[in-house]
Protein backbone atom coordinates (compact mmCIF):
# COMPACT_ATOMS: atom_id res chain seq x y z
CA UNK A 1 0.00 0.00 0.00
CA UNK A 2 2.80 2.38 1.01
CA UNK A 3 4.68 1.44 -2.14
CA UNK A 4 1.64 2.07 -4.32
CA UNK A 5 1.22 5.52 -2.79
CA UNK A 6 4.86 6.37 -3.44
CA UNK A 7 4.58 5.15 -7.03
CA UNK A 8 1.47 7.21 -7.67
CA UNK A 9 3.06 10.20 -6.00
CA UNK A 10 6.24 10.02 -8.09
CA UNK A 11 4.64 9.26 -11.42
CA UNK A 12 1.32 11.03 -11.50
CA UNK A 13 0.76 13.59 -8.74
CA UNK A 14 4.04 15.46 -8.20
CA UNK A 15 2.22 18.52 -6.92
CA UNK A 16 0.39 16.85 -4.05
CA UNK A 17 2.19 16.22 -0.76
CA UNK A 18 3.11 12.59 -0.08
CA UNK A 19 0.96 12.21 3.05
CA UNK A 20 -2.13 13.30 1.12
CA UNK A 21 -1.48 10.75 -1.63
CA UNK A 22 -0.84 8.15 1.04
CA UNK A 23 -4.17 8.87 2.71
CA UNK A 24 -6.03 8.90 -0.59
CA UNK A 25 -4.66 5.49 -1.54
CA UNK A 26 -5.22 4.05 1.95
CA UNK A 27 -8.79 5.20 2.33
CA UNK A 28 -9.66 4.60 -1.29
CA UNK A 29 -8.65 0.99 -0.64
CA UNK A 30 -10.65 0.85 2.58
CA UNK A 31 -13.68 2.24 0.75
CA UNK A 32 -13.38 -0.60 -1.76
CA UNK A 33 -13.06 -3.14 1.08
CA UNK A 34 -16.11 -1.64 2.81
CA UNK A 35 -18.07 -1.84 -0.42
CA UNK A 36 -17.04 -5.48 -0.83
CA UNK A 37 -18.37 -6.11 2.68
CA UNK A 38 -21.53 -3.99 2.56
CA UNK A 39 -22.81 -4.98 -0.88
CA UNK A 40 -22.86 -8.78 -0.33
CA UNK A 41 -24.16 -8.25 3.21
CA UNK A 42 -27.10 -6.18 1.99
CA UNK A 43 -27.74 -8.62 -0.87
CA UNK A 44 -27.62 -11.76 1.23
CA UNK A 45 -29.73 -10.10 3.92
CA UNK A 46 -32.39 -9.35 1.31
CA UNK A 47 -32.36 -13.01 0.30
CA UNK A 48 -32.42 -14.22 3.92
CA UNK A 49 -35.28 -11.86 4.70
CA UNK A 50 -37.31 -13.24 1.80
CA UNK A 51 -36.68 -16.79 2.92
CA UNK A 52 -37.60 -16.04 6.54
CA UNK A 53 -40.70 -14.17 5.40
CA UNK A 54 -41.67 -17.16 3.30
CA UNK A 55 -41.09 -19.51 6.23
CA UNK A 56 -43.23 -17.37 8.52
CA UNK A 57 -46.01 -17.09 5.92
CA UNK A 58 -45.94 -20.79 5.04
CA UNK A 59 -44.46 -20.28 1.56
CA UNK A 60 -41.20 -21.48 0.02
CA UNK A 61 -39.52 -18.26 -1.10
CA UNK A 62 -36.74 -17.83 -3.67
CA UNK A 63 -34.89 -21.15 -4.04
CA UNK A 64 -33.94 -21.41 -7.73
CA UNK A 65 -30.78 -19.34 -8.30
CA UNK A 66 -27.77 -21.11 -6.83
CA UNK A 67 -27.85 -23.51 -3.87
CA UNK A 68 -31.08 -22.84 -1.95
CA UNK A 69 -31.43 -19.62 -3.96
CA UNK A 70 -28.57 -17.81 -2.25
CA UNK A 71 -27.48 -16.14 -5.50
CA UNK A 72 -30.91 -14.55 -5.91
CA UNK A 73 -29.50 -11.12 -4.99
CA UNK A 74 -26.99 -11.27 -7.85
CA UNK A 75 -29.77 -12.15 -10.27
CA UNK A 76 -31.84 -9.25 -8.93
CA UNK A 77 -28.88 -6.90 -9.28
CA UNK A 78 -28.20 -7.90 -12.88
CA UNK A 79 -31.89 -7.66 -13.68
CA UNK A 80 -32.20 -4.12 -12.37
CA UNK A 81 -29.00 -3.24 -14.23
CA UNK A 82 -30.73 -4.17 -17.51
CA UNK A 83 -33.89 -2.18 -16.76
CA UNK A 84 -34.81 1.10 -18.40
CA UNK A 85 -33.89 4.16 -16.35
CA UNK A 86 -37.14 6.10 -16.18
CA UNK A 87 -37.52 9.71 -15.06
CA UNK A 88 -41.19 10.78 -14.98
CA UNK A 89 -42.11 13.95 -16.89
CA UNK A 90 -43.63 15.49 -13.75
CA UNK A 91 -40.47 14.85 -11.72
CA UNK A 92 -38.25 17.61 -10.39
CA UNK A 93 -35.23 16.27 -12.27
CA UNK A 94 -32.27 17.42 -10.14
CA UNK A 95 -33.94 16.27 -6.91
CA UNK A 96 -35.12 13.01 -8.44
CA UNK A 97 -31.64 12.17 -9.72
CA UNK A 98 -29.79 13.29 -6.59
CA UNK A 99 -31.96 11.43 -4.05
CA UNK A 100 -30.61 7.86 -4.44
CA UNK A 101 -27.03 9.20 -4.25
CA UNK A 102 -27.80 10.92 -0.96
CA UNK A 103 -29.53 7.87 0.48
CA UNK A 104 -26.54 5.70 -0.42
CA UNK A 105 -24.04 8.33 0.75
CA UNK A 106 -25.69 8.61 4.16
CA UNK A 107 -25.65 4.85 4.64
CA UNK A 108 -22.13 4.25 3.35
CA UNK A 109 -20.42 7.09 5.25
CA UNK A 110 -21.85 5.77 8.51
CA UNK A 111 -19.65 2.70 8.13
CA UNK A 112 -16.55 4.89 8.57
CA UNK A 113 -17.06 5.18 12.32
CA UNK A 114 -18.35 1.64 12.96
CA UNK A 115 -15.71 -0.71 14.37
CA UNK A 116 -15.41 -4.31 13.21
CA UNK A 117 -12.73 -5.34 15.72
CA UNK A 118 -10.24 -3.59 18.01
CA UNK A 119 -8.03 -2.61 15.06
CA UNK A 120 -10.40 -2.97 12.13
CA UNK A 121 -12.03 0.44 11.78
CA UNK A 122 -11.73 2.98 8.99
CA UNK A 123 -11.39 5.94 11.34
CA UNK A 124 -12.04 6.03 15.07
CA UNK A 125 -13.57 9.51 15.25
CA UNK A 126 -13.65 11.17 18.66
CA UNK A 127 -17.23 12.29 17.92
CA UNK A 128 -18.16 8.92 16.43
CA UNK A 129 -21.67 8.67 17.79
CA UNK A 130 -22.63 12.21 16.79
CA UNK A 131 -21.14 11.52 13.38
CA UNK A 132 -23.31 8.43 12.96
CA UNK A 133 -26.46 10.34 13.90
CA UNK A 134 -25.47 13.12 11.50
CA UNK A 135 -24.85 10.85 8.52
CA UNK A 136 -28.02 8.86 9.05
CA UNK A 137 -29.83 12.20 8.82
CA UNK A 138 -28.44 12.59 5.27
CA UNK A 139 -30.48 9.51 4.38
CA UNK A 140 -33.62 11.26 5.65
CA UNK A 141 -32.88 14.25 3.41
CA UNK A 142 -32.51 11.86 0.47
CA UNK A 143 -35.85 10.22 1.21
CA UNK A 144 -37.67 13.57 1.43
CA UNK A 145 -36.04 14.63 -1.84
CA UNK A 146 -37.15 11.40 -3.47
CA UNK A 147 -40.70 11.96 -2.24
CA UNK A 148 -40.90 15.57 -3.31
CA UNK A 149 -38.96 15.18 -6.54
CA UNK A 150 -40.98 12.31 -7.97
CA UNK A 151 -44.05 14.42 -8.61
CA UNK A 152 -46.34 11.57 -7.66
CA UNK A 153 -48.93 11.79 -4.92
CA UNK A 154 -47.87 8.49 -3.38
CA UNK A 155 -44.25 9.57 -3.27
CA UNK A 156 -45.17 12.93 -1.81
CA UNK A 157 -47.14 11.35 1.03
CA UNK A 158 -44.37 8.84 1.65
CA UNK A 159 -41.70 11.54 1.72
CA UNK A 160 -43.66 13.69 4.17
CA UNK A 161 -44.27 10.72 6.43
CA UNK A 162 -40.59 9.77 6.25
CA UNK A 163 -39.60 13.28 7.29
CA UNK A 164 -42.01 13.42 10.23
CA UNK A 165 -41.13 9.92 11.39
CA UNK A 166 -37.37 10.15 11.13
CA UNK A 167 -37.05 13.52 12.86
CA UNK A 168 -39.43 12.46 15.64
CA UNK A 169 -37.55 9.26 16.39
CA UNK A 170 -34.20 11.05 16.35
CA UNK A 171 -34.99 12.43 19.84
CA UNK A 172 -35.44 9.09 21.68
CA UNK A 173 -32.43 7.69 19.78
CA UNK A 174 -30.21 10.49 21.04
CA UNK A 175 -31.55 10.32 24.59
CA UNK A 176 -31.16 6.55 24.82
CA UNK A 177 -27.60 6.81 23.51
CA UNK A 178 -26.90 9.42 26.21
CA UNK A 179 -27.47 6.76 28.87
CA UNK A 180 -24.37 4.98 27.56
CA UNK A 181 -22.37 8.15 26.93
CA UNK A 182 -22.84 9.06 30.59
CA UNK A 183 -21.29 5.74 31.62
CA UNK A 184 -18.49 5.77 29.03
CA UNK A 185 -17.68 9.48 29.17
CA UNK A 186 -16.82 9.50 25.46
CA UNK A 187 -18.41 9.59 22.02
CA UNK A 188 -15.77 7.43 20.35
CA UNK A 189 -17.17 3.99 19.63
CA UNK A 190 -13.89 2.22 20.44
CA UNK A 191 -13.72 3.92 23.85
CA UNK A 192 -17.32 2.93 24.56
CA UNK A 193 -16.52 -0.70 23.74
CA UNK A 194 -13.30 -0.56 25.79
CA UNK A 195 -15.38 0.43 28.83
CA UNK A 196 -17.25 -2.88 28.66
CA UNK A 197 -16.18 -6.50 28.99
CA UNK A 198 -16.70 -9.80 27.24
CA UNK A 199 -19.22 -11.27 29.67
CA UNK A 200 -22.87 -10.14 29.80
CA UNK A 201 -22.60 -8.76 33.35
CA UNK A 202 -19.81 -6.46 32.15
CA UNK A 203 -21.98 -4.92 29.42
CA UNK A 204 -23.52 -1.48 29.77
CA UNK A 205 -26.89 -3.12 29.21
CA UNK A 206 -26.94 -4.53 32.75
CA UNK A 207 -25.05 -1.73 34.49
CA UNK A 208 -28.15 -0.27 36.11
CA UNK A 209 -31.93 -0.80 35.91
CA UNK A 210 -32.39 2.16 33.54
CA UNK A 211 -30.14 0.83 30.80
CA UNK A 212 -32.32 -2.14 29.72
CA UNK A 213 -35.12 0.39 29.25
CA UNK A 214 -32.82 2.67 27.23
CA UNK A 215 -31.76 -0.35 25.18
CA UNK A 216 -35.37 -1.08 24.29
CA UNK A 217 -36.01 2.58 23.40
CA UNK A 218 -32.87 2.71 21.23
CA UNK A 219 -33.76 -0.48 19.37
CA UNK A 220 -37.35 0.62 18.75
CA UNK A 221 -36.44 4.09 17.55
CA UNK A 222 -33.59 2.82 15.34
CA UNK A 223 -36.03 0.41 13.70
CA UNK A 224 -38.39 3.34 13.18
CA UNK A 225 -35.60 5.50 11.75
CA UNK A 226 -34.68 2.74 9.32
CA UNK A 227 -38.31 2.70 8.08
CA UNK A 228 -38.70 -0.93 9.02
CA UNK A 229 -41.97 -2.57 9.97
CA UNK A 230 -43.89 -2.20 12.26
CA UNK A 231 -42.94 1.46 11.63
CA UNK A 232 -42.72 1.33 7.82
CA UNK A 233 -45.34 4.05 7.29
CA UNK A 234 -43.34 5.93 4.59
CA UNK A 235 -43.38 2.94 2.25
CA UNK A 236 -46.56 1.25 3.46
CA UNK A 237 -47.26 -1.02 0.49
CA UNK A 238 -50.94 -1.52 1.21
CA UNK A 239 -51.80 2.17 1.39
CA UNK A 240 -49.11 4.16 -0.45
CA UNK A 241 -48.16 1.72 -3.28
CA UNK A 242 -44.48 1.98 -2.36
CA UNK A 243 -44.17 5.44 -0.81
CA UNK A 244 -41.21 7.60 -1.74
CA UNK A 245 -39.75 5.08 -4.19
CA UNK A 246 -42.92 4.57 -6.26
CA UNK A 247 -41.50 6.32 -9.33
CA UNK A 248 -38.01 4.84 -9.18
CA UNK A 249 -36.90 2.06 -11.48
CA UNK A 250 -33.84 -0.04 -12.16
CA UNK A 251 -30.58 0.88 -10.47
CA UNK A 252 -31.89 3.95 -8.64
CA UNK A 253 -34.60 1.83 -7.02
CA UNK A 254 -31.99 -0.75 -6.13
CA UNK A 255 -29.80 1.81 -4.36
CA UNK A 256 -32.63 2.97 -2.12
CA UNK A 257 -33.28 -0.63 -1.08
CA UNK A 258 -29.57 -1.39 -0.83
CA UNK A 259 -29.34 1.39 1.75
CA UNK A 260 -32.32 0.00 3.64
CA UNK A 261 -30.80 -3.46 4.02
CA UNK A 262 -27.32 -2.21 4.77
CA UNK A 263 -28.99 -0.06 7.42
CA UNK A 264 -29.96 -3.27 9.21
CA UNK A 265 -26.27 -3.88 9.83
CA UNK A 266 -25.86 -0.33 11.16
CA UNK A 267 -28.78 -0.78 13.56
CA UNK A 268 -27.36 -4.05 14.86
CA UNK A 269 -23.84 -2.63 15.10
CA UNK A 270 -24.95 0.48 17.03
CA UNK A 271 -26.93 -1.55 19.54
CA UNK A 272 -24.04 -3.99 19.92
CA UNK A 273 -21.47 -1.24 20.43
CA UNK A 274 -23.52 0.75 22.92
CA UNK A 275 -25.04 -1.97 25.06
CA UNK A 276 -23.67 -5.43 24.23
CA UNK A 277 -19.92 -5.04 24.59
CA UNK A 278 -19.07 -4.77 20.88
CA UNK A 279 -16.16 -6.99 19.85
CA UNK A 280 -14.99 -7.81 23.39
CA UNK A 281 -13.78 -11.40 23.85
CA UNK A 282 -12.56 -12.91 27.15
CA UNK A 283 -8.96 -12.02 27.98
CA UNK A 284 -7.96 -15.70 28.22
CA UNK A 285 -9.28 -16.44 24.74
CA UNK A 286 -7.59 -13.33 23.38
CA UNK A 287 -4.22 -14.35 24.85
CA UNK A 288 -4.55 -17.89 23.55
CA UNK A 289 -5.44 -16.62 20.08
CA UNK A 290 -2.59 -14.13 20.18
CA UNK A 291 -0.24 -17.07 20.75
CA UNK A 292 -1.52 -18.77 17.58
CA UNK A 293 -1.11 -15.79 15.27
CA UNK A 294 -1.13 -12.03 15.69
CA UNK A 295 -4.19 -11.60 13.44
CA UNK A 296 -6.19 -14.38 15.08
CA UNK A 297 -7.64 -12.30 17.99
CA UNK A 298 -8.86 -9.77 15.45
CA UNK A 299 -10.71 -12.49 13.54
CA UNK A 300 -12.34 -13.75 16.74
CA UNK A 301 -13.33 -10.21 17.69
CA UNK A 302 -14.80 -9.64 14.25
CA UNK A 303 -16.78 -12.89 14.45
CA UNK A 304 -18.08 -12.04 17.94
CA UNK A 305 -19.22 -8.64 16.75
CA UNK A 306 -20.73 -10.03 13.57
CA UNK A 307 -22.64 -12.72 15.45
CA UNK A 308 -24.18 -10.17 17.83
CA UNK A 309 -25.16 -8.00 14.86
CA UNK A 310 -26.73 -10.98 13.07
CA UNK A 311 -28.89 -11.72 16.11
CA UNK A 312 -30.37 -8.24 15.81
CA UNK A 313 -30.73 -8.43 12.04
CA UNK A 314 -32.73 -11.62 12.51
CA UNK A 315 -34.79 -10.07 15.29
CA UNK A 316 -35.68 -7.05 13.14
CA UNK A 317 -36.61 -9.28 10.20
CA UNK A 318 -38.78 -11.38 12.48
CA UNK A 319 -40.44 -8.22 13.85
CA UNK A 320 -41.26 -7.12 10.33
CA UNK A 321 -43.09 -10.32 9.49
CA UNK A 322 -44.76 -10.75 12.87
CA UNK A 323 -46.18 -7.39 13.89
CA UNK A 324 -48.90 -5.42 12.05
CA UNK A 325 -48.12 -1.88 10.95
CA UNK A 326 -48.99 0.92 13.37
CA UNK A 327 -51.14 3.90 12.31
CA UNK A 328 -49.64 7.36 11.76
CA UNK A 329 -51.22 8.82 14.91
CA UNK A 330 -50.11 5.79 16.92
CA UNK A 331 -46.59 6.18 15.54
CA UNK A 332 -46.37 9.78 16.74
CA UNK A 333 -47.97 8.91 20.06
CA UNK A 334 -45.49 6.10 20.72
CA UNK A 335 -42.63 8.49 20.08
CA UNK A 336 -43.69 11.68 21.86
CA UNK A 337 -45.89 10.35 24.66
CA UNK A 338 -44.01 7.20 25.60
CA UNK A 339 -40.45 6.95 24.29
CA UNK A 340 -39.37 10.58 24.83
CA UNK A 341 -40.59 10.98 28.45
CA UNK A 342 -39.29 7.54 29.42
CA UNK A 343 -35.95 8.28 27.77
CA UNK A 344 -35.70 11.52 29.79
CA UNK A 345 -36.30 9.59 32.99
CA UNK A 346 -33.64 7.09 31.90
CA UNK A 347 -31.01 9.78 31.31
CA UNK A 348 -31.60 11.42 34.69
CA UNK A 349 -31.82 8.00 36.34
CA UNK A 350 -28.45 6.91 34.97
CA UNK A 351 -26.90 10.22 36.03
CA UNK A 352 -28.24 9.81 39.57
CA UNK A 353 -27.13 6.19 39.66
CA UNK A 354 -23.61 7.21 38.64
CA UNK A 355 -23.41 9.86 41.33
CA UNK A 356 -24.78 7.64 44.10
CA UNK A 357 -23.11 4.35 43.11
CA UNK A 358 -20.16 5.24 40.84
CA UNK A 359 -18.85 1.67 40.99
CA UNK A 360 -22.27 0.13 40.28
CA UNK A 361 -24.15 -2.40 42.38
CA UNK A 362 -22.97 -5.97 41.66
CA UNK A 363 -26.13 -7.69 42.90
CA UNK A 364 -28.28 -5.47 40.67
CA UNK A 365 -26.11 -6.26 37.66
CA UNK A 366 -26.32 -10.01 38.30
CA UNK A 367 -30.07 -9.81 38.87
CA UNK A 368 -30.63 -7.96 35.59
CA UNK A 369 -28.38 -10.40 33.74
CA UNK A 370 -30.31 -13.35 35.14
CA UNK A 371 -33.68 -11.82 34.19
CA UNK A 372 -32.44 -11.07 30.67
CA UNK A 373 -31.09 -14.61 30.41
CA UNK A 374 -34.50 -16.00 31.33
CA UNK A 375 -36.22 -13.80 28.73
CA UNK A 376 -33.80 -14.91 26.01
CA UNK A 377 -34.20 -18.56 27.01
CA UNK A 378 -38.00 -18.26 26.87
CA UNK A 379 -37.79 -16.57 23.45
CA UNK A 380 -35.58 -19.36 22.07
CA UNK A 381 -37.91 -21.97 23.54
CA UNK A 382 -40.93 -20.36 21.86
CA UNK A 383 -39.17 -20.10 18.49
CA UNK A 384 -38.10 -23.74 18.60
CA UNK A 385 -41.60 -24.79 19.72
CA UNK A 386 -43.10 -22.85 16.83
CA UNK A 387 -40.67 -24.36 14.32
CA UNK A 388 -41.48 -27.90 15.52
CA UNK A 389 -45.20 -27.29 15.45
CA UNK A 390 -45.31 -25.94 11.91
CA UNK A 391 -42.97 -28.52 10.41
CA UNK A 392 -45.71 -31.02 9.59
CA UNK A 393 -47.75 -28.61 7.49
CA UNK A 394 -44.71 -27.60 5.46
CA UNK A 395 -44.20 -31.06 3.98
CA UNK A 396 -45.09 -31.07 0.34
CA UNK A 397 -48.09 -33.19 -0.46
CA UNK A 398 -48.92 -33.53 -4.18
CA UNK A 399 -52.38 -35.02 -3.53
CA UNK A 400 -53.87 -32.07 -1.65
CA UNK B 1 -0.22 16.81 9.17
CA UNK B 2 -2.44 17.92 12.01
CA UNK B 3 -4.31 15.22 13.96
CA UNK B 4 -7.68 16.80 13.16
CA UNK B 5 -7.04 16.54 9.47
CA UNK B 6 -5.87 12.96 9.88
CA UNK B 7 -9.14 12.02 11.52
CA UNK B 8 -11.53 13.77 9.16
CA UNK B 9 -9.72 13.61 5.82
CA UNK B 10 -10.85 9.96 5.35
CA UNK B 11 -14.47 11.11 5.49
CA UNK B 12 -13.98 13.23 2.42
CA UNK B 13 -12.43 10.34 0.51
CA UNK B 14 -15.06 7.83 1.64
CA UNK B 15 -17.85 10.23 0.66
CA UNK B 16 -16.26 10.71 -2.77
CA UNK B 17 -15.89 6.95 -3.15
CA UNK B 18 -19.57 6.45 -2.21
CA UNK B 19 -20.55 8.88 -4.95
CA UNK B 20 -18.21 7.13 -7.38
CA UNK B 21 -19.70 3.70 -6.61
CA UNK B 22 -23.31 4.78 -6.93
CA UNK B 23 -22.53 6.93 -9.97
CA UNK B 24 -20.74 4.04 -11.65
CA UNK B 25 -23.61 1.61 -11.19
CA UNK B 26 -26.28 4.09 -12.20
CA UNK B 27 -24.22 4.93 -15.30
CA UNK B 28 -23.91 1.20 -16.09
CA UNK B 29 -27.67 0.84 -15.81
CA UNK B 30 -28.02 3.83 -18.12
CA UNK B 31 -25.58 2.24 -20.57
CA UNK B 32 -27.06 -1.29 -20.57
CA UNK B 33 -30.74 -0.58 -20.17
CA UNK B 34 -33.15 -0.12 -23.08
CA UNK B 35 -34.16 3.43 -23.97
CA UNK B 36 -37.57 3.72 -25.50
CA UNK B 37 -39.50 6.38 -23.59
CA UNK B 38 -43.19 6.76 -24.12
CA UNK B 39 -45.51 9.51 -22.80
CA UNK B 40 -47.64 6.94 -21.01
CA UNK B 41 -44.62 5.23 -19.51
CA UNK B 42 -43.17 8.49 -18.26
CA UNK B 43 -46.45 9.56 -16.68
CA UNK B 44 -46.53 9.38 -12.88
CA UNK B 45 -48.20 6.34 -11.38
CA UNK B 46 -51.74 6.85 -10.15
CA UNK B 47 -53.16 3.34 -10.06
CA UNK B 48 -53.44 3.13 -13.83
CA UNK B 49 -55.77 6.04 -14.49
CA UNK B 50 -54.43 9.31 -16.01
CA UNK B 51 -52.89 11.48 -13.32
CA UNK B 52 -54.98 14.45 -12.22
CA UNK B 53 -53.68 17.73 -10.84
CA UNK B 54 -50.30 18.52 -9.33
CA UNK B 55 -48.85 16.21 -6.73
CA UNK B 56 -47.14 19.05 -4.85
CA UNK B 57 -50.23 20.45 -3.24
CA UNK B 58 -50.50 21.82 0.29
CA UNK B 59 -50.08 19.31 3.05
CA UNK B 60 -51.26 19.12 6.62
CA UNK B 61 -49.97 21.62 9.16
CA UNK B 62 -49.36 18.72 11.56
CA UNK B 63 -46.07 18.04 9.82
CA UNK B 64 -44.90 21.59 10.55
CA UNK B 65 -45.83 21.23 14.22
CA UNK B 66 -43.81 18.02 14.45
CA UNK B 67 -40.86 19.78 12.81
CA UNK B 68 -41.06 22.66 15.32
CA UNK B 69 -41.22 20.37 18.35
CA UNK B 70 -38.33 18.38 16.89
CA UNK B 71 -36.19 21.54 16.58
CA UNK B 72 -36.73 22.40 20.23
CA UNK B 73 -35.93 18.95 21.53
CA UNK B 74 -33.03 18.33 19.19
CA UNK B 75 -31.26 21.51 20.29
CA UNK B 76 -31.72 20.37 23.86
CA UNK B 77 -30.35 16.88 23.15
CA UNK B 78 -27.31 18.58 21.63
CA UNK B 79 -26.92 20.49 24.93
CA UNK B 80 -27.05 17.20 26.79
CA UNK B 81 -24.17 15.62 24.86
CA UNK B 82 -21.26 17.66 26.35
CA UNK B 83 -22.85 17.41 29.79
CA UNK B 84 -23.07 13.62 29.49
CA UNK B 85 -19.43 13.33 28.45
CA UNK B 86 -18.24 15.48 31.34
CA UNK B 87 -20.31 13.91 34.12
CA UNK B 88 -17.90 11.02 34.68
CA UNK B 89 -14.83 13.20 35.11
CA UNK B 90 -16.74 15.65 37.35
CA UNK B 91 -17.83 12.75 39.53
CA UNK B 92 -14.27 11.45 39.84
CA UNK B 93 -13.26 14.88 41.17
CA UNK B 94 -16.08 14.75 43.71
CA UNK B 95 -18.30 17.33 41.99
CA UNK B 96 -21.11 15.00 40.94
CA UNK B 97 -23.98 17.01 42.43
CA UNK B 98 -22.59 20.31 41.13
CA UNK B 99 -22.96 19.08 37.53
CA UNK B 100 -26.19 17.19 38.17
CA UNK B 101 -28.40 20.00 39.51
CA UNK B 102 -28.06 22.56 36.68
CA UNK B 103 -29.03 19.91 34.13
CA UNK B 104 -31.87 18.70 36.37
CA UNK B 105 -33.27 22.25 36.47
CA UNK B 106 -32.86 22.61 32.69
CA UNK B 107 -34.56 19.29 32.02
CA UNK B 108 -37.28 20.15 34.53
CA UNK B 109 -38.11 23.26 32.53
CA UNK B 110 -38.19 21.19 29.35
CA UNK B 111 -40.44 18.65 31.03
CA UNK B 112 -42.83 21.49 31.87
CA UNK B 113 -42.70 22.51 28.19
CA UNK B 114 -43.42 18.98 27.04
CA UNK B 115 -46.30 18.76 29.52
CA UNK B 116 -47.70 22.05 28.18
CA UNK B 117 -47.49 20.82 24.57
CA UNK B 118 -49.14 17.61 25.59
CA UNK B 119 -52.04 19.37 27.31
CA UNK B 120 -52.45 21.83 24.42
CA UNK B 121 -52.81 18.86 22.09
CA UNK B 122 -49.73 19.55 19.96
CA UNK B 123 -48.71 15.91 20.35
CA UNK B 124 -52.08 14.55 19.23
CA UNK B 125 -52.03 13.61 15.56
CA UNK B 126 -55.81 13.22 15.35
CA UNK B 127 -57.91 15.84 17.09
Amino acid sequence: MEQLAITIHENYLWGAPLWAVNLIVMFGASAVVLMLFVAPFAGITSFVERRIAARIQDRIGPNRVGPQGILQFLADGIKSLMKEDLIPTDADKPLFILAPYLVFLGMFTTFVAIPFSSKLIVSDLNVGLLFIFATSAITAVGLVMAGWGSGSKWSMLGGMRAAAQIISYEIPTGLAALCVILLAGSLSLQTIIAGQGAYPWQWYLFNNPFNPLAFFILLASLVAEGNRAPFDLPEAESELVSGYNTEYSGMRFLFIFFAEWANLYIIGALVTVLFLGGWQIPVGVSEWAGGVASWFPQVLQFLTFFLKVLVFVFLIIQLRWTLPRVRMDQLMEICWKYLVPVAFVCVMGVALWMIIWPEGLPWMTYLLTAVAGLIVAYYCYRVIWQLRNTKATLEFNPFV
Amino acid sequence: MTPQLGQYFPLLIIMLMALVFSGLFIFLAFAFGPKNPDPNKLDVYECGVPATGDARHRFSVKFFIVAMIFLLFDVEVVFLFPWAILLKSFKSQGMGWEIFWPMAVFLGMLAVGLFYEWKRGALDWEK
